[in-house]
């Protein structure tokens, strides 16, 4: 089988690649687009830190075949970061030191987009349930619920207002 | 008033914040460069082997093959990490020459123009192994008739001259002998894998001047350049290395094992190299924590006093020693813990054996240490009927006490931190411990 042409929309903009079969998203979007904010800590599902966005789920990059999002939305930790400043939910990162060595951080981040968006109010279990999918050898966690509640407090979700 | 502070006191946001909440934070693999070739390892499918045969015609056929490094292509090809410091003797192949003595040890290097091809034809590469016996426990590897592990001696490293490292301190024997109580204890730890997110990588990058660049997650930087030099016998201006974002390390990325192949892959190809770990890779074959089993041996007085401690601890290095001497050293000057005992005698052997090496882990040696002494404290607590506080003030060490291994203590604060963490728990502590001090003892006190 050779390779097909993939398009799909990339942080709002339409883009255009030439894939192998099989190729992974994960892939594509840091190798071929230098998206390297989708991280590779384990290449097999186990880890989180390739989570990406497609049509706003959290999807785990390593896992899907960059055919599969043809047509579709797919947002990463790049997309969500303003031109100027930050995005709330990575103020409350930052401001709860939700990392150490930071290489869990963009999945961290893009899952919590995910739950905040779903869910403007989570309680902690539900935000537990959210990151259940992360692994971060650093901190123990804490500090990250605690940017993910700190986040939800401040009302980062754009939904979050309007309750 | 103190003066005003600048830092002490307040928070002060990090350097690297920014970039790792926008992920452009560049870790190592998140460099890209024209032309990069990737580079993958033919490991051992044995725990330990002769090597009777490596064929490379079918490899050498994969579409995007560049080419094979194997020993003969390492200009330095047996090192010791802790060489840099004096450590001796050179024991590790960066490449396998005619055995291999644990299961994962890289025999092949095999550069290709991506990822899959390399995979491929490390899948082609044809091994023929003769099956050796193996060991894997420490005290069966020190057994007369034990398969031995290294090429330059038995399975102990050696200390100055002696199978272990050792620490004498008074006469443990003779307080045995009028102690009131023997409290006897046997503690085994686990090989853990410090299993960093970010998994071991580095990229070689040739430069227009004839140096190389090496982009590299490693802990410890300089090490990984000097080691590199030695292994490739290259002077230490022609290497450039780049570190410093470590995407987690805990120890696990302390050794130099990608950089010497990924430079010397560069030098022979003339193209940038990239060798990451994979996962499994980090898991199975990078250094563990070492397992351990200590055998701790306490003389106690009726009121509390430890008056001897004789400790036979075993680390198990693994196929190659890396850092783990090290670690004994570390350990046998704190198996006394930070208790003030008169009569002291520890012997703390570095035995190899056909499991994957093991390294450095946060605490190395004395985590492993605490561990079997504080299990202990509550045991002798136990047989002389005192509750746990009362064995730890009793036997605590104080500012001018002399330590087993002839240090003597200075800025002692364990007294003061065991009553702060009363206070925190709510514990009432009697008066006499609320009374103790960290301070000297009075000339001629006990
Ligand atoms: S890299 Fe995708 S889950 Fe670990
Ligand atoms: S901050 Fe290092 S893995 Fe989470």
């Amino acid at each position: 089988m050779g390779s097909k042409i993939v398009t799909f929309v990339l942080g709002g903009r339409e883009v255009e690649v030439m894939v192998k079969p099989m190729t992974t998203l994960q892939a594509v979007l840091r190798y071929q687009l230098g998206y390297t904010a989708v991280k590779e800590g384990c290449r097999q599902g186990g880890c989180g830190s390739c989570t990406v966005l497609v049509e706003g789920e959290p999807v785990l990059a390593c896992l899907l075949p960059a055919e599969d999002v043809a047509g579709q939305q797919v947002t990463t930790l790049e997309s969500i970061t303003p031109v100027d400043g930050l995005d709330p939910l990575q103020q409350a990162f930052l401001d709860a030191s939700g990392f150490q060595c930071g290489y869990c951080t963009p999945g961290m981040i893009m899952v919590s987009k995910a739950l905040l968006e779903h869910n403007p109010r989570p309680t902690r279990e539900e935000i537990l349930d959210a990151l259940a999918g992360n692994i971060c050898r650093c901190t123990g966690y804490e500090p990250i619920v605690a940017a993910v509640e700190g986040a939800a407090q401040a009302g980062a979700a754009p939904g979050a207002q309007r309750r | 008033m103190s003066p005003a502070m600048n830092v002490v006191g307040r928070s002060v946001p990090r350097s690297d914040g920014i970039g790792h909440v926008t992920g452009r934070t560049q870790f190592t693999t998140d460099r890209s460069f024209p032309g990069l070739l990737h580079l993958k390892i033919v490991r051992s499918p044995l725990h330990h082997a002769r090597i009777l045969g490596v064929d490379l015609s079918e490899a050498e056929r994969v579409p995007g093959f560049v080419r094979a490094l194997t020993h003969a292509d390492v200009p330095h090809n047996v090192y010791t990490i802790l060489g840099l410091i004096g450590v001796e003797p050179e024991e590790e192949f960066v490449l396998a020459e005619d055995r291999v003595r644990y299961k994962g040890e890289p025999i092949v290097a095999i550069v290709a123009e991506s990822e899959d091809a390399a995979l491929e034809a490390v899948a082609r590469v044809k091994l023929d192994l003769e099956e050796l016996p193996a060991v894997f426990e420490v005290e069966e590897a020190l057994r007369p008739g034990a398969p031995i592990v290294t090429h330059w001696g038995n399975n102990t490293f050696m200390y100055e001259g002696h199978p272990c490292r050792r620490v004498r301190f008074g006469d443990v024997e003779a307080a045995f002998a009028r102690a009131d109580h023997i409290v006897e204890g046997v503690y085994n730890t686990k090989p853990i894998e410090q299993a960093p997110t970010e998994t071991t990588a580095c990229i070689a990058v040739p430069e227009a001047n004839g140096r190389y660049t090496v982009y590299t997650n490693t802990q410890a930087v300089y090490f990984s350049l000097d080691n590199t030099a030695i292994i490739l016998q290259v002077p230490g201006n022609k290497l450039h290395f780049v570190g410093g974002t470590v995407g987690g390390g805990f120890g696990g990325k302390v050794d130099v094992i990608v950089e010497p192949l990924a430079t010397l892959a560069a030098m022979k190809t003339s193209r940038p190299v990239r060798y990451a770990f994979s996962r499994s890779e980090e898991m199975q074959v990078s250094s563990t924590r070492s397992a351990w089993r200590i055998y701790m041996k306490d003389g106690v007085m009726a009121d509390g006093r430890i008056i001897a401690r004789k400790v036979t601890s075993y680390a198990d290095s693994g196929a190659y020693s890396r850092q783990t001497p090290y670690a004994l050293t570390k350990h046998a000057a704190n198996a006394a813990g930070p208790y003030a005992i008169p009569n002291v005698s520890i012997d703390a052997y570095c035995v190899y054996t056909n499991r994957q090496p093991s390294s450095a882990m946060r605490g190395f040696g004395i985590t492993m240490a605490s561990f079997a002494i504080e299990v202990q404290m509550d045991k002798i607590a136990e047989v002389v009927g005192l509750d746990p506080w009362s064995i730890h003030f009793i036997n605590a060490y104080r500012d001018g006490d002399m330590k087993p291994h002839r240090k003597l203590v200075e800025d002692a604060t364990l007294i003061e931190t065991m009553q702060a963490a009363a206070g925190l728990v709510g514990h009432e502590l009697p008066a006499r411990f609320r009374a103790m001090t960290s301070a000297r003892r009075p000339e001629g006190g006990v």
